[in-house]
Formats: structure tokens, C-alpha cells, sequence
């Protein structure tokens, strides 16, 4: 029932595709568990042997951004998707692989050589509670980043640029004065956005940007985040678990399970004919307002530590159409109809 | 008679900045074997409510009026002894992060024991063999190595059966569920919540179903309360809540969602924010976000500003709104409570 | 969490509202604490003022008038309120200057502590890894020599040196350094611990995202963060260190007796102890404990009110 187009190597696809702001490539990460060099020392069979052993967060993941796109990555909790987004933005450097912004490698260069670039790319944290300094004020800290990007801005001009994003993200210029800690969840949300359009950027890193508000204050949120998206014409790397905030953003979705991408689609695609079997999964389990709704597909098991990733397929343990190959043979991701999947199942056709 | 009756309910906080009042005249019943939920956003007081149904309020919080009666038994005024024969026994509770419930330093098959030995008398090998049967129930796989298990070698949606069948020991009269869901995977959340779904129909157990998530509620529950800055605003079937909502909130709640709008336009935002409990705006505690408290003429309404709306019956629903009220007086012949039933 | 509609409240209006001064006004113990610490400092810095005579001035001192007895006891001279010590110095004089002294090395001592701690803290818990590990180290070998082992061996050193001399003259200025140099792991520790959990903190991660560097986080964005934990631990290491230097000096290590510190005047009312002098060594003990005391019970209500559990602002 399903053909595939065309198995090509994901760096043949894309290399060419022009209006691509950020390419990630072959990205790896691992976190070393053992802690240091003493502690990885253990006796086995009478010699002392080094051992070292890693979370593989990251097993390479490719991912392009297009230029004025929302693309929404989504997956379960440990799936790395939190950790794509914070090497994106030189928070951890990768272990493998590469990440080109605006055709140009970024994961290799200096505090002093990033310098350029982070005016061109901010980041929305998920915790409003904690992503604001509680010992500054309103207006400092929206201050702080112009002062410091800007060192020829007087500050008359300093003033009225930070006027101009508090007006856009609708906050009153008189919060200025006071403490994060005085706002609730949306206005600190608000204030963070603020902060973040404050440098002019182009591309936005948001990472879970609304899962710890209430929903009336989500809508809020979420809305403000389209409405920047078209005055500044930005492009959003949008990181979530929430489904249904997807298939309302998003402009393409990115699934990942484990550290590896399962399917990426245009996310109507995506939400009528989910492919890849994880994805299917997911999208059955959305709680939804209907009351027909159809049964859920169960899972068995769940999510292996990523200490030690399963051999094959990483969804295998856990997928009704698992096989002896799936078992064996890592899916590459392949341009299956208009999504890329990684699943030897649709592969052959058997899904 | 109802299982579980709060009337009138009124929790307080004496906090520094003066008394606070968490919760105000929260009446609801609940018969056996129903599922009710309870939705609002945080600093509803939906929370305090699941505490309060226990007792469990802490200090500095009391209960400053109203009752709560179980089984006939007035819970309110109880001695802490007799309280505790309650308490666990025939009303067990759910919390959103399992470790509050699990003992880090005791396996999970002694701590169920301790549980069953502190409500009967009940020797250790028979308390064992009950646990193994709950865990059984809730479907873990081994369940006799898990007994010997510690809570941190367990996974987080392992964990939460294990406090399913926790609360199921007893075979309890009713579980409140404080958002059993909130800190899980999406797979697993609708995992918990079929086995939950099931557990109480099968052993005709009433749940209270406490969370923010509107979908988790169509799902699971029957009657569903929607509270707002410490007050009931809305109770009613739940069907008939999420899909002709009556009170301004309620909607606003419901349209909010991303499901309701169109894929890339705006979304339906509710203007502001839940007031603070020590700041609750007089009257209708919804008026300043509400674009139904203006008149015709576009000036505000005076009584949604200063008067604490009562309830009206609306469908099945009860609504507590001066707009919902003068529709259904204005036309009480138009809205006809059997057309709601017969709707899907 | 308050919407704004009223305008911002002012930095005063802002701490007079605050938790701090609610839990201050509802304790008794902290009341009293504070005004018996700043009636102590007070008397203290205006020794040269208050006090009925100078004990360092020669001219002033009537040896004749020695060991007299405070004023409740029979015996006593109405010139000398505490009496004298062997010396014949007025006892309320040097008591006053010598908790100047102890005062002077004790905050000294801290501030030095204070300053090596807290940049050690910063960059071990900031920058972790190797400097981590480097750092983490010193402070645990600096730790493993008591202060007063370190204390006798580098005054002996100095004294053998720079003669006696030499060293009674810059007395206070070595003890703060031994004292301080000791002490610092304490500071870097506590520090390095909170410096830990904010650059956990997104707040941080924002920063560092808009290019900020090392330094600028670490003093701009983190410090004024860590700054509940320094403070408590600043009251109660003035008074490790306030002791520090009255054990030091009770040994001879310390201050000379022509300059006298709580510690030193102690000492030397030691000898008169059993032929019946007691005051001279019992009263300067006594404002010492007192001292001591009320710093602790100031710095244990303070570790209360900042107690991030209950206090979160």
C-alpha cells in the first residue's frame, strides 16, 4: 500500500535546498554517567579496567529548519528533544555531527565568534518561574541584552527600544520597576518573549514555551508567539509535547523517540496519515474533547534507558510490527509520499 | 442518599497579608460510583478541595464553615482517630507526583503491607497476598519481584499503577485523584487513565477526578464541577459542559483550546489572569475578564460587579452567572432540559 | 505574584514590607540580639570616647591601682566601675578597646574569608570540571589543618623572623590574614553549593544564550543569588572567627598584651584567677560570650527567615 520515492542520503536532499536557516546533521550526544576518572575504575577478573559509560541522548539526528517556518519537535519525555534545542543554541556542545546556521558551521565556534550569531537566534525557556533573574527588575532585564549588543546605543535609544518591545508583547511600561517574582506564570512568559525579540532576532529556539501555564494563559502565549512570528518575520524552532499545540502551530512536526527522529511531515500530513507506528501511537493518545473516540493504541513496555539503546529499530521493543530486522538494522529516514520515516515497516510496505 | 456530601464548604488561610479564603460555598454530592471531575486552572482551588474532602488540610489553613458528610458521617467535626479509619480505608487518594505517596526507603510490598496491617487485623503473609492480588489488578508485570522493589528502581508510569493499587488496597468507597496524569507521558497518561476508568467501573468505586485538562475530564467523567477563584461556577453532566457550556469561563476555557481553532489562526484567549485569592474582584469574581458583563448599551453591568452570583439551573447544569440567569428567564420556554438529554 | 495596577513600591517600601522585617518585628530573641550587637559594636567603635580612661597611654596608668575590684564589691575605687586588672588598667576601658580589637579581626577576617570563598566558589561551581576538582581539593586540604595549628605555626614562623617586636605591631593584620587564609573553604563550599543549583536555573541559560561572558554571569546574574547563604554564614563565621582569635590569643599567639583583645585580657587575668582576682578574667569572658552568643542567635534566626523553603521571594 505504500511506495517508497526514493532512498537518498538526507545530506543529498537538503544540501540544496536554499531557504534552509539552520541544518543539524548527524548530530550526536552523549553524557558520560560515570562520573570521573576514579570512579570509572572497576575490578574485573583480577585487573583494574576503565569503564565509562554514557546516556546516548542524541544518536544522530538530522533536522532542517526552513527560513520563516514553525517547526515543531515533538516526543516523550528522554526522547532529546530539549537537548536538540539547547545545542542548537551552543548551550552543549555536541559530541558528533554538525549544525549550520544560515549555511555557516556554529557548534565549532568560539563564546567570541557565537558573538554575531546570538543576536540572529534567542531562546524561550520552558519555566517562566525561573528563567528571569529574581534580583533584577523588569527593566533591567530587558535593558541588559541591548546594552550589551549595542555599546553605541545611548540611552534615550536604549529606552525606547525596550519601550517598543514591552508595547509589542503587550506589557505595561509601568512593570518596568518591579521584580519578576511580583508577575504571574503569563506575564513572566511575556516578559521572557520580550526579552528574547528585544536583539532583533530571526530565528527563535522555544523550548516547551507554554506547558507550565494554565490553558486560558496558554492561548495567550501561544497567540503572541504568531503574532511576533509575523512583525518579525521569525522562524521558530518549537520544542513540545503537546500535541494538540502542534496541530495548531506548527508548520512542519519533527517526531523523535529516543534520541532518534521517527517521522518528519508537514503537520496536516502528519495529523491525517501518521506513518511511522510511534507516531500513530501518540497521536491516538490525546485526550480529546469528542466523546467517539476511537480506541488508543497500546504499548507494551516502555521507553528503554538510553544507557543502553536497543539494537535496531529503538522502537522496537515497544512496536505491534516489529520483525527480525527491526531487531537488527537501524531505520534510516527515507522520503516515504510527502513525510521522511524511519521505519523499515513502511519501508517494505508492510504499514 | 448521596455517598459523599460537601455543603456550603469554606476553607481559609491565615497568612500574613491577612485571611485568605481558598474556597467559598463549595456544595457538590457524589453517589457511589460515580466519576466527578473537577476542573480550573491554578489557584482555583481544586486542589484545596481534594485536601479539604480528606481533611488534610494543614496549617495554616481550617475549615471556616460548611460540611462535609460521608456516608452520613460529618467529616468536618470528626476526631482525628475516627478520621483515620476513614481516611485511606474508604477514601483513598491519588497525588500528581507518586513519590509523595511512596516511601523511598521501604520496598513497595512493606509499605502496602504496613497499609493493610494499620486498617485490619490481618497477618503479614495474608496483607502480602492481597498486594500481590492489587498489583495483579492493575496490570505490573512480575508483580512478586516488584514487592521487593524499591519506588526509585521503578519507572514513572510504574509507579503510578503501583499507587493505583496502593489505593485500590482497602477497596476504598471512593479515590480522590489529585492530576494522577500531569507529570506523565501522553502514552502512558491515557494508559493510567483507561486502567483507572476501568478499576472504578469494575469495582463500582466513585472518583474524584481533580485536574486542569479538559480532555482528561470528557474522558474519564460523568458530572464535572468547574471552579474559578475559590468558587463552583458551573456543575453539570460532563458531557453537556464540554459541549454547551453555559458560563462565560467555561467557554472561554473550552474555546481556548488549540482543538477549537482553526490550524494557524489565532486562538480564542480569555483576556487576564486568575486573580490571586487575596485579591478576588467583588461580585462575580469573573467579571473583569468576562465580555458578557456589559449591558446593551456597552456600559458594565452593575450586578455582575457587585453581586456574588447564586445558581441557576440551565439544561442540567447549574450556573452560577447573572447573564445565564436572565436568559433563562427571559425565555425559560426556549431552553428545554430533555432536548440535553436526547443530544449525544 | 500581585497584577500590577498601582505603581512599583520603593526599594524602603519594598523591604519594610518584606518577610524579613515581619519575622524580625513578631521576635523577641532577634530584638534583643540585634540591640544588644550594635549597643556592642557601638561601644566598641566609640571606645576612645567612652571609655573612662586610654589603657595603651603609660601616663594614664596608676600601677598602685591595681587589682582593684569591681564596684559592688567592697575594696572598689568609684573611679574604676569594673576595677582594675594587675596592670592597673581600668577594666570597662580595655574591655572596650579589646572588643574593638576582636571586633576589627573578627570582621576583617570575614571579609577576607568573604572574598577568597566567594571567587573560589564562583568559579569552581560556574566553570566546574578541572577548576572544579583543582579548587574542590585546596579547600579540602586547607580544611584538614585546623586554624590554630596554622595560626601557631605561621606566628611562631613570623615571630622567629620578624622578631616579636615586629609582630606585636602588625598583630591585628596577620591574625585577620591567618584567620581568613584558614577559613575560606567554608565560604567557597557554600557558594560553589548555591552557585550549583541557579546555573541550573534558565535564567542563567538565557544569558548565557544572549552571549554574555563568564565573568558578567557569574557576579551579575548568579552572585546576587547566592547572596541569602553568604549572609548567614557571614554571622556565623565573624563568630568562629571573634573565637578564633580569643583561643589564639588566650595561647600567646595572638594579640600582645600591650594591645589587648578580649582573648589576650583573658589570658592575663588567668594568673590572678586563684588569688582571688577573678574579674579580670571573668568579665572580659562574660561580654566575649555574650558577644559570641548573641551573633549566633542572630545568624540561626537569619538561616530561619532565609530558609529558601519558607521564604520564597
Amino acid at each position: 500500500m505504500t511506495q517508497v520515492m526514493a532512498k537518498t542520503a538526507p545530506q543529498a536532499t537538503s544540501a540544496q535546498a536554499g531557504d534552509t536557516l539552520v541544518e543539524i546533521r548527524d548530530l550526536e550526544k552523549h553524557f558520560p554517567l560515570s562520573g570521573d576518572f576514579l570512579e570509572q575504575l572497576r575490578f574485573k577478573g583480577g585487573k583494574l579496567v576503565r569503564r565509562q559509560e554514557f546516556v546516548h541522548a542524541i544518536n544522530g539526528v538530522d533536522i532542517d529548519v526552513r527560513r520563516g517556518e514553525s517547526l515543531c519537535v515533538v516526543g516523550e519525555s528522554g526522547c532529546g528533544k530539549s537537548t536538540v534545542a539547547r545545542m542548537v543554541m551552543g548551550l552543549l556542545h555536541p559530541t558528533g555531527g554538525e549544525i549550520r546556521y544560515d549555511g555557516q558551521r556554529i557548534d565549532n565556534l568560539s563564546p567570541r565568534q557565537l558573538l554575531p550569531y546570538r543576536r540572529r537566534m534567542q531562546m524561550i525557556f520552558q519555566n517562566p518561574y525561573a528563567s528571569l533573574n529574581p534580583r533584577m527588575t523588569i527593566q533591567q532585564t530587558l535593558e541588559e541584552p541591548l546594552r550589551f549588543h549595542h555599546p553605541d546605543w545611548k540611552t534615550p535609544q536604549i529606552r525606547d527600544k525596550v519601550a517598543e518591545v514591552m508595547d509589542s508583547v503587550g506589557i505595561d511600561p509601568e512593570w518596568g520597576k518591579r521584580f519578576g517574582h511580583e508577575f504571574s506564570g503569563g506575564q513572566r512568559q511575556r516578559i521572557a518573549i520580550a526579552r528574547a525579540l528585544a536583539v532583533d532576532p530571526e530565528f527563535i529556539v522555544a523550548d516547551e514555551p507554554i506547558s507550565a501555564l494554565d490553558v486560558s494563559i496558554q492561548a495567550q502565549v501561544l497567540n503572541l508567539l504568531m503574532d511576533a512570528q509575523e512583525t518579525h518575520h521569525l522562524t521558530y524552532l518549537f520544542i513540545t509535547h503537546d500535541l494538540a499545540v502542534v496541530e495548531h502551530f506548527g508548520t512542519r512536526v519533527v517526531v523523535m523517540y529516543l534520541g532518534r527522529v521517527c517521522e518528519v511531515a508537514e503537520t496536516r500530513t502528519l495529523f491525517s496519515t501518521p506513518r511511522h507506528p510511534y507516531t500513530q501511537a501518540l497521536l491516538s493518545a490525546i485526550p480529546r474533547l469528542e466523546d467517539d473516540r476511537p480506541d488508543y493504541i497500546r504499548l507494551e513496555g516502555e521507553v528503554p534507558t538510553p544507557v543502553n539503546l536497543p539494537s535496531g529499530c529503538v522502537f522496537h521493543g515497544r512496536c505491534p510490527h516489529a520483525n527480525e530486522r527491526c531487531r537488527r538494522e537501524v531505520p534510516q529516514l527515507i522520503a516515504a509520499e510527502s513525510t521522511q520515516v524511519a521505519c523499515h515497516a513502511v519501508e517494505e510496505g508492510r504499514l | 442518599m448521596a455517598l459523599l456530601d460537601v455543603s456550603n464548604l469554606d476553607v481559609r488561610f491565615a497568612l500574613r497579608q491577612g485571611e485568605v479564603k481558598a474556597l467559598r460555598d463549595v456544595s457538590f454530592t457524589l453517589d457511589r460510583g460515580e466519576r466527578l471531575g473537577i476542573v480550573g486552572e491554578s489557584g482555583a482551588g481544586k486542589s484545596v478541595a481534594a485536601f479539604t474532602l480528606l481533611n488534610l488540610i494543614a496549617k495554616p489553613g481550617y475549615i471556616a464553615g460548611g460540611s462535609i458528610r460521608f456516608d452520613g458521617q460529618e467529616l468536618t467535626t470528626m476526631k482525628p482517630r475516627q478520621l483515620q479509619q476513614i481516611r485511606g480505608n474508604k477514601i483513598s487518594m491519588i497525588f500528581q507526583d507518586p513519590m509523595m505517596t511512596l516511601n523511598p526507603v521501604l520496598t513497595i510490598g512493606e509499605q502496602m503491607v504496613e497499609c493493610l496491617k494499620a486498617h485490619r487485623r490481618i497477618r503479614t503473609r495474608a496483607a502480602r497476598e492481597i498486594a500481590l492480588n492489587k498489583l495483579r489488578q492493575v496490570p505490573i508485570p512480575s508483580p512478586e519481584k516488584r514487592l521487593d522493589q524499591y519506588p526509585h528502581e521503578l519507572s514513572g508510569g510504574m509507579r503510578q499503577r503501583i499507587i493505583i493499587a496502593i489505593a485500590l488496597l482497602l477497596d476504598p468507597d471512593i479515590i480522590v485523584a489529585d492530576e494522577p496524569t500531569t507529570a506523565l507521558d501522553v502514552t502512558i497518561q491515557a494508559e493510567i487513565m483507561s486502567l483507572l476508568l476501568e478499576l472504578c467501573e469494575k469495582h463500582n468505586v466513585a472518583l474524584v477526578l481533580i485536574t486542569h485538562d479538559l480532555g482528561v475530564v470528557s474522558q474519564v467523567t460523568q458530572r464535572t464541577l468547574v471552579m474559578y477563584a475559590g468558587r463552583v461556577i458551573e456543575q453539570g453532566p460532563t458531557r453537556e459542559i464540554i459541549n454547551d457550556a453555559q458560563h462565560p469561563y467555561t467557554q472561554g476555557l473550552i474555546n481556548a483550546l488549540p482543538q477549537m481553532a482553526t490550524p494557524g489562526s489565532r486562538l480564542n484567549q480569555i483576556p487576564g489572569a486568575m486573580p490571586t485569592l487575596s485579591r478576588i474582584p467583588s461580585g462575580c469574581a469573573f467579571h473583569p475578564r468576562c465580555s458578557f458583563a456589559f449591558n446593551d448599551d456597552g456600559s458594565p453591568r452593575r450586578d455582575c460587579r457587585e453581586v456574588i452570583p447564586g445558581f441557576v439551573r440551565s439544561g442540567n447544569c447549574d450556573v452560577a452567572c447573572h447573564m445565564v440567569r436572565d436568559l433563562v428567564e427571559n425565555n425559560s420556554d426556549a431552553r428545554d432540559p430533555v432536548e440535553f438529554q436526547e443530544a449525544p | 505574584m500581585t497584577t500590577s495596577a498601582s505603581a512599583a513600591p520603593s526599594r524602603w517600601a519594598r523591604f519594610r514590607d518584606s518577610y524579613l522585617v515581619y519575622s524580625f518585628k513578631r521576635d523577641l530573641i532577634a530584638q534583643v540580639c540585634l540591640v544588644t550587637f550594635l549597643g556592642m559594636v557601638l561601644a566598641a567603635v566609640l571606645a576612645p570616647w567612652l571609655a573612662p580612661m586610654n589603657p595603651y597611654d603609660l601616663a594614664q596608668i596608676d600601677i598602685l591601682a591595681s587589682e582593684l575590684p569591681p564596684f559592688w564589691i567592697d575594696g572598689s575605687d568609684p573611679t574604676y566601675v569594673l576595677g582594675t586588672d594587675a596592670q592597673g588598667r581600668d577594666l570597662l576601658s580595655t574591655i572596650l578597646y579589646g572588643a574593638r580589637v576582636s571586633l576589627v579581626i573578627g570582621f576583617g577576617a570575614v571579609i577576607l574569608q568573604a572574598m577568597l570563598g566567594v571567587t573560589f566558589g564562583l568559579l569552581a561551581g560556574y566553570l566546574g570540571g578541572r577548576v572544579d576538582a583543582f579548587l574542590m581539593r585546596l579547600a579540602d586540604i586547607q580544611l584538614s589543618f585546623s586554624t590554630l595549628m596554622v595560626a601557631i605555626i605561621v606566628g611562631a614562623v613570623i615571630k622567629a623572623t620578624f622578631g616579636g617586636a615586629i609582630y606585636s605591631e602588625y598583630a591585628v593584620i596577620i591574625l585577620v590574614l591567618i584567620i581568613g587564609l584558614a577559613e575560606w573553604p567554608q565560604y567557597a563550599r557554600t557558594v560553589r553549593a548555591s552557585v550549583l543549583a541557579e546555573r541550573s536555573k534558565e535564567y542563567v541559560d538565557a544569558a548565557r544564550v544572549m552571549g554574555f561572558r563568564a565573568k558578567r554571569i557569574m557576579f551579575r546574574h548568579i552572585l546576587p543569588n547566592t547572596l541569602s547563604p553568604i549572609f548567614v554564614i557571614s554571622t556565623v563565621q565573624i563568630a568562629n572567627a571573634i573565637i578564633s582569635e580569643a583561643a589564639l590569643s588566650f595561647l600567646g599567639l595572638g594579640m600582645p598584651e600591650t594591645q589587648p583583645s578580649l582573648g589576650s585580657l583573658i589570658k592575663s587575668g588567668f594568673d590572678y584567677l586563684q588569688s582571688g582576682s577573678w574579674w579580670i578574667t571573668l568579665i572580659p569572658g562574660a561580654v566575649l560570650v555574650v558577644l559570641v552568643l548573641v551573633i549566633n542567635l542572630l545568624g540561626d534566626w537569619l538561616r530561619d527567615v532565609m530558609n529558601p523553603r519558607l521564604y520564597k521571594g
